[in-house]
């Protein structure tokens, strides 16, 4: 099927639904690439994070994916 | 403390731990603001289906770079100027008369952004992510794609590492079409395999 709105975008289409989410997600990548981690590292997380609130909103895993990383890398306690 | 007045500006819980979380991180030396800024343009604008789709148009025209393709996705892929994160093994799939490919990442939203950007919301969902698997072909029909039953369907559910990347089948009535054409008939739908040119 084919019909412009089928068409691979160019610049313009927002790769993200709000600004929130593009700041979590340079921040997972920013953190895995300054503790020279695997993604794996993160992605484990997110899968648990998914797991544990299938319904939850895929950023919102994506960002208790990242707080129980930064906490398992001992980078801040969830509490400071 | 509830609030019954809510401001546009107001940003929203989510909000607020994204913010507060930035700035520790930035404390601790672990990112920059400008290093967030560049990944968020990055995936805006230089990761996305557009390149996936000259990687089809030029497989579509020249039979070694298919073979080259199939072989072995990332270096084939890199030919073309496209690489980076989650890109590191790229594994294409080609969907011929008898057999029709479509990935799905059952555990979480693994997606070669390299060439494909990132995922739409359908794919990290729930529904998708379990359905595929469980019931492919009635899946693809709801979502717009029948398959012939005589057509096998292999669904490929990224792993840890490897990302995968349909090759749809050229569409019929193109032999004089340039690349350019061609890749403008390539939508992120055939590549995910959720649709057919």
């Amino acid at each position: 099927m084919t019909g412009a709105a089928a068409l691979p975008r160019r610049n313009g289409e927002l790769a993200f639904d709000a600004p929130w989410e593009g700041r979590v997600f340079g921040m997972a990548i920013g953190v895995v690439e300054t503790l020279g981690l695997p993604w794996s590292a993160f992605q484990t997380h997110l899968i648990a994070a998914i797991a544990d609130d299938p319904d939850r909103p895929y950023y919102e895993s994506w960002l208790a994916a990242l707080e129980a990383l930064v906490a398992d890398q001992g980078i801040a306690s969830t509490h400071e | 403390m509830s609030d019954a007045h809510h401001h546009p500006t107001e940003p929203s819980p989510v909000e607020r731990r994204v913010q507060a979380l930035e700035e520790l991180l930035v404390e601790k030396g672990m990112v920059t603001p400008d290093f967030i800024d560049v990944v968020v343009e990055t995936m805006s604008n230089d990761f996305g289906p557009m390149n996936g789709a000259k990687v089809v148009a030029r497989a579509w025209v020249d039979p070694h770079y298919k073979a080259r393709l199939l072989a072995d996705g990332t270096p084939a892929i890199a030919e073309l100027g496209f690489g980076g994160p989650e890109g590191d093994h790229i594994v294409v799939v080609e969907n011929t008369p008898d057999v029709h490919n479509v990935v799905v990442c059952t555990l979480c939203s693994c997606y070669p952004w390299p060439v494909l950007g990132l995922p739409p919301n359908w794919y990290k969902s729930p529904p998708y992510r379990a359905r595929m698997v469980r019931e492919p072909r009635a899946l693809l029909a709801e979502m717009g794609c029948p398959v012939p039953d005589a057509v096998e369907i292999r669904v490929w559910d990224s792993s840890a590492e490897i990302r995968y990347l349909v090759l749809p089948e050229r569409p019929a009535g193109t032999d004089g079409a340039s690349e350019d054409e061609l890749a403008a008939l390539v939508t992120r739908d055939a590549m995910i395999g959720v649709a057919r040119p």
